[in-house]
Order: structure tokens, then sequence, then C-alpha cells
């Protein structure tokens, strides 16, 4: 049995009619398992894993066929029991450390809280957890730093110390949401390493956003593709970088700038579809290269199993799979994006 | 720290200098002296008149009156009043108490009661109890309080008889002043229901004093309120699993509170000019009324003393909010 388990996810802000965040969402996740979400801003990454938090506030609104967590329907958890769960078993680091601790309150404050919350731990024992999580975290001079505010620490140190609160009641997933983003290069890599060893020490699962896929390359099991709030790829790693399925995909991984040195940098023409310019049928129809008049209709995640290795795409005529099906590729006159008021109707 | 507090008493001298000429000279525009008022509507004889005037010391050329006055205040001499003959400083001290008992209750009536508004108005944004607590501090805080003193007086006190109109304890008990305190006071001494009757004579001024403190404490920490809670930090403490008591009071309103300190230092001041009116209204035997008492009887060193030891308390006050703040925000608390 998978350890979170998502089906047919959708956020809304805003009432039965609008535009959906995050529309249509499958995504599983296994004990133990490195699984990356990828997608350009806006895609609905990080809406989605504040879902599953449980963090989305009205007027948002998350419905789902299946919320599962370890065995227990999430929709069903209802404040108290769901913040037993949260903070615990399932917990998150945020993007930007700086913003993320509370500038009132000691370090050793802010995780012992969490000890006390979840672990009913006190005073002295409450400490001593505290100053062996930041040492797990590996801040130099832990004890000195328990009483320090969070304007006394570097953000590198700042985020080392959200993932020790994240960790301290031993979570069976942690959810990192760009954790390097906001910090320098070379900080980046040590907390990336540091939290694949907490995964790989802990057993816990992780679920990465992010938009580096040097890192993703590196460190991910599993991969799930977004765009424009709807899971178009998913697939294991390496299989997805050497042969994407979905167009999206390949768009991306050719916008690697080591991937094209010396050339100039390929880039899908356009932006992600905003609510008031989304498309009818495939969301990525009016920016993709291989449109077809088919793609006025919405595909759905479909799973595929390819030489052996079993992935999902959200494609009519998904890249690396079944050549001989392709159709021919229309000049940019012919796309259904430059039909007359085909494309581009609300949907 | 400490070159932050040596900055703030330096600024202290020019204040003091300003307080005292201002008071000096304004006293002393107000048509009439001591001596007329004294002497009421009768014609009075210009000889006695002047030499009046002289033991009073009031012939002399203003400058020599300011600069006597300034050596008096040197000398730690607050002088006494032209009417009581008593000392300044010893009447000071006399009613001071019964002020600060007004205006601790007004501040504590205030400020649990507009940090509760605030939170709660915060929470329910664009909610019917939002823009009820909004408009109705906008309401309490455009009030004039004599007239909303007369008001309260109207309904409470004399169409239903729930509180009594004036005074800070009832004639019938005879309490023995210990520490200036009412309530402290009443609950020492053997006489029975004082307390209680003295806790009585409180509520309407303090309601009175404390209205537009509070309407100015609901706003503010709406207004706090509103930015913290859209901070990254009060979304992690979520993602702790918190309950919601303590993400709102531990996580966001400890950090809405330090802008609402600030205005709460500020409120002081207005604060004692506000005891002034309400003191009047409901004759309550404070500095206030007793101000009020020397303007009109243009007793001069009581106005003038009285008006300065007032200005030192804001003064100090507000020095000790700013030293507050710093605890409130180890943010500037670590800034040297």
């Amino acid at each position: 049995m998978s350890l979170l388990e998502i089906q047919n996810l959708n956020v809304r802000f805003g009432g039965k009619d609008a535009i959906p965040v995050v529309e249509g969402l499958d995504l599983t996740i296994d004990q133990g398992e490195v699984l990356a979400i990828v997608g350009e801003s806006g895609s609905g990454k990080s809406v989605t894993m504040m879902s599953v938090m449980g963090l989305i506030e009205a007027p948002g609104e998350v419905t789902a066929n299946r919320l599962n967590f370890a065995g227990q329907d999430l929709l069903k958890l209802k404040g108290r029991a769901r913040r037993q769960l949260i903070g615990k078993d399932l917990s998150m680091v945020f993007q930007d450390p700086m913003t993320a601790l509370n500038p009132s309150y000691t370090v050793g404050y802010q995780i012992e809280e969490v000890i006390h919350q979840h672990l009913g731990l006190r005073g002295r024992e409450a400490r001593q957890r505290a100053l062996q999580l930041l040492e797990r975290v590996e801040i130099p001079g832990a004890a000195s730093r328990l009483s320090a505010y969070p304007h006394q620490l570097s953000g590198g140190m700042s985020q080392r110390v959200a993932i020790a609160m994240a960790i301290a009641a031993e979570p069976k997933l942690l959810i990192a949401d760009e954790p390097t983003t906001a910090l320098d290069v070379t900080i980046q890599a040590q907390i990336m390493d540091l939290l694949l060893n907490l995964q790989r020490d802990e057993g816990m699962a992780l679920i990465l956003i992010t938009h580096d896929l040097a890192v993703v390359a590196e460190t991910a099991q599993r991969v799930c593709v977004m765009y424009a709030g709807q899971a178009v790829e998913t697939g294991v790693v390496p299989d997805i970088f050497q042969a994407p399925k979905h167009p999206y995909t390949e768009a991306l991984l050719a916008a690697i700038p080591e991937h094209s040195l010396g050339e100039r940098l390929s880039t899908l023409p356009g932006i992600v579809p905003g609510r008031y310019d989304r498309p009818k049928g495939c969301l990525l129809s009016p920016r993709c290269p291989y449109a077809q008049p088919r793609c006025l209709e919405r595909p759905a995640l479909e799973p595929y199993t390819h030489n052996g290795i079993s992935g999902s795409v959200r494609c009519f005529f998904p890249r690396n799979l079944n050549p001989e099906q392709w159709p021919e590729v229309l000049p940019e006159s012919q796309r259904p994006s430059h039909l007359p008021g085909e494309a581009h109707g609300r949907a | 720290m400490f070159s932050f507090i040596a900055r703030r008493l330096g600024l202290l001298i020019p204040t003091f200098f300003g307080v005292t000429l201002l008071t000096f000279s304004l006293i002393r525009m107000i048509p009439g002296d001591p001596v007329e008022v004294m002497m009421g509507e009768r014609r009075v004889d210009p000889q006695m008149h002047a030499e009046a005037l002289h033991r009073l010391g009031l012939d002399k050329p203003l400058y020599q009156q300011y600069f006597d006055y300034l050596s008096n205040l040197a000398h730690g001499n607050l002088g006494e009043s032209l009417i009581t003959r008593d000392n300044v400083w010893h009447e000071f001290t006399t009613l001071f108490p019964a002020t600060l008992e007004l205006a601790l209750c007004a501040m504590i009536f205030a400020t649990v009661l507009g940090l509760l508004a605030g939170v709660i108005a915060a929470l329910r944004r664009g909610s019917l109890f939002d823009h009820g607590v909004m408009g109705i501090s906008l309401t309490g805080f455009s009030m004039p309080i004599f007239w909303w003193g007369l008001i309260l007086i109207m309904f409470f006190s004399v169409q239903l008889g729930w509180t009594p109109v004036s005074g800070r304890i009832d004639l019938l008990y005879d309490i023995e002043p210990k520490t200036g305190f009412m309530l402290i006071d009443s609950l020492l001494s053997d006489e029975e229901g004082a307390f209680m009757d003295a806790l009585h004579h409180l509520i309407l001024p303090s309601i009175v004093l404390g209205t537009i403190p509070l309407a100015v404490i609901a706003r503010m920490t709406r207004s706090a309120m509103l930015e913290v809670l859209r901070e990254d930090y009060v979304r992690t403490a979520k993602a702790k699993g918190l309950s919601p008591a303590r993400v709102v009071f531990i996580h966001a309103l400890r950090n809405a509170l330090i802008p609402v300190l600030t205005v709460l230092g500020l409120q002081v001041g207005s604060l004692l000019a506000g005891a002034v009116l309400t003191e009047t209204i409901f004759s309550w035997p404070g500095v206030g009324k007793w101000l009020i008492d020397a303007i009109s009887r243009r007793d001069y060193p009581v106005v003038q003393n009285g008006i300065l030891l007032i200005a030192t308390l804001v003064i100090v006050v507000n020095f000790v909010v700013d030293i507050l703040y710093g605890f409130a925000n180890p943010r500037i608390r670590h800034q040297r």
C-alpha cells in the first residue's frame, strides 16, 4: 500500500465555478521513496502539497476522490485529529527559511514546541531532544544555538533549523517545498545533501518540489511533472530524462543550460495559461510544437508500460512511445492555436 | 542599549524647558489674576489688589517671575498653592493615586477588550463582527468624552440606577487612606461592602476614560494581526500541527503586539488628558479635577507644576514603553 495516495485532487479558490488551481491530480508515493515534483512557477506544485498538509484555507476548497495517508482518509480527518498527523507523520519544509521561523522566539523554543506537541516531552527532556536534532542537522555549536533568535542565523542555518523542526517527530513523509531556492548556491548543495542523508537514515519518504532538474536526476527515484495545475507526466529516473514522453517534459529538459552549450538556449514560446486564457483542450496545446487538431480535446493521464518501464502521460501523441503512430508535425500556421476562435475560447 | 538610554535622557532637558515655558505663559494669558478671582465679582480696591499681588510676587516683571520659578524648580521646590497654601508636591501625591487607579482600570478595560476584539475581527475579516467592531471603534474614537460620560450617567446611573453618579465611594463608608488606591484601602478596611461599592464607582469612569484607547487598540490590533497572519512563520506554526489558539495567540499575536505596544505608550498622554475631563464629570477627586479647579482659580503654581509633573509622567511612561518594546522585539534588543 502506498504511503500517500492522491486521486483526482482538485483545488479551487472561490466557488464551484472557479478555475481549479490544481486539476484532477493523481499521485502516489511509497514508504522511503524520493519523489520529485517539477514544473514552472504557478503550476500548482506547492498548492498540491499545501492541500495534503491541510493548509489550504477558505475560500480555498480541496476535493478529491481519494486523499489517503498511511491508511487514513485525510479528507475525513478534521480539526484535532488532522493536527495530530501534520507536523508529526507528515511534515513540511518551506521555501524561504528567513521568514519561515517566528522572529519572536528562540530556535530552541520553536523546536521544543513540536517535541512537546507530538511527543509530549517537556523541560529538560525536550531541550535534550532539541539539542540532538540541531546536531542531527549539522549545526555547528548546536548547544549555543538553542537560545539564538532567527535573525541571528544565516539563511542556510535557518533552513537547517526548519528541517530540524520538521523531522522532530520522526515523520513518515517529509515534503520539501523548494528548500534551496532562497539560498546561496554553495549552501544549496549542503542542504540537499542533508535532506537526502536524513531521508536515507530515517527511512522516510521525501517529496521534493524543485525547479532544479539536475538535482532531480541525482536524487529522485520518481518524477511528477506538473503544468498549469495538472500532472502531465510521471515516470522513473533515469528513464524520464532519457526518453521523456510528454512534449512539456521534453521542453523542460531542452531548457537545461548544460544541454545546449554554445547554442541558443531552447525555450518553449509563450507562458503558462492563466485564469482567463485557459485553453479548452490540452493545456499545453497553444505552446506545443507538435499540436494536432485533436489537441482541442482534453487528454487524460494514461498509464503506459514501455520496455518494462511504467509511467503515465497526459498526451494524445506521447514522444518516445509508439513513434509509428505519430502524425506529421504541422506547420505553425495549421496548429490548433492558430485556428480562428478555437483554442482560445475560455474553458 | 546604554547609548540609546543616554540619548533619550538628553532629549528630556529641552522638553522640560518647553513645558515650563508653555504652562507659565499660557496660564498668564487667561484674563484675570488669582487675586481678582479670590475677591470675586465685587469691585476690588486697587491698593489692596496691588498689595496682594506684591505679596504673591506677581508684580514683578514676567521674565523675573519665570526665572524665580525655574530657580525654585532647580532647588526641587514646587511651591505652594496660592489658595490652599498647601505644598504642590504634597497635594499632587495625595490626589494622584485616585487618578492612577482610574487610569489603570481604564487601560485594563481598553487593553483586554481591545486586543480581544481586534484579534477576532482580524480572524473573521470581512464578517459582520469585523465591520461591527470597526464601525463601533470609529464611533468610539470620535466620541467627545464629556458628552459620552454624561450620556452614560444619564442612562446607567439615573435611568437604570445601576451605578453611582459620582465620587470614588459612598459617603457611608469611612475609609482610611493607606495606599491611596480605594480598591485596596477598602479591602484593607473592616467596612463590609466597601470594596464592592468602590468597584461600582469605578465602572462608569473607567469605561468613559477607556473608550478612546479601546478604539485605538482594537483597530491597531486588527491591522497588525491581519499583517502577521499572512506571514510565513504563521504557516509554519500551522504546519507543526499546533492548535489554532496557539497559532493565533502565541505565534501571531506576540508579533502583532509590537506595534500595539507603541500605540499603547502613546495613549498614556491622551489618557491623562482624558482623565481631566472624566474626573470633572464624575467628581473624581484626582489630579485632573485638581488642575481644572486650579485653572479656574488662577492658582499659578499648581497649574504650572501640576502640568509639569504630569508631563514628566508621560515622558517617563513613553521611555519605559521604548524599553519594553526592546523586550517584545528581540530584533531591536540586539541592535547596538
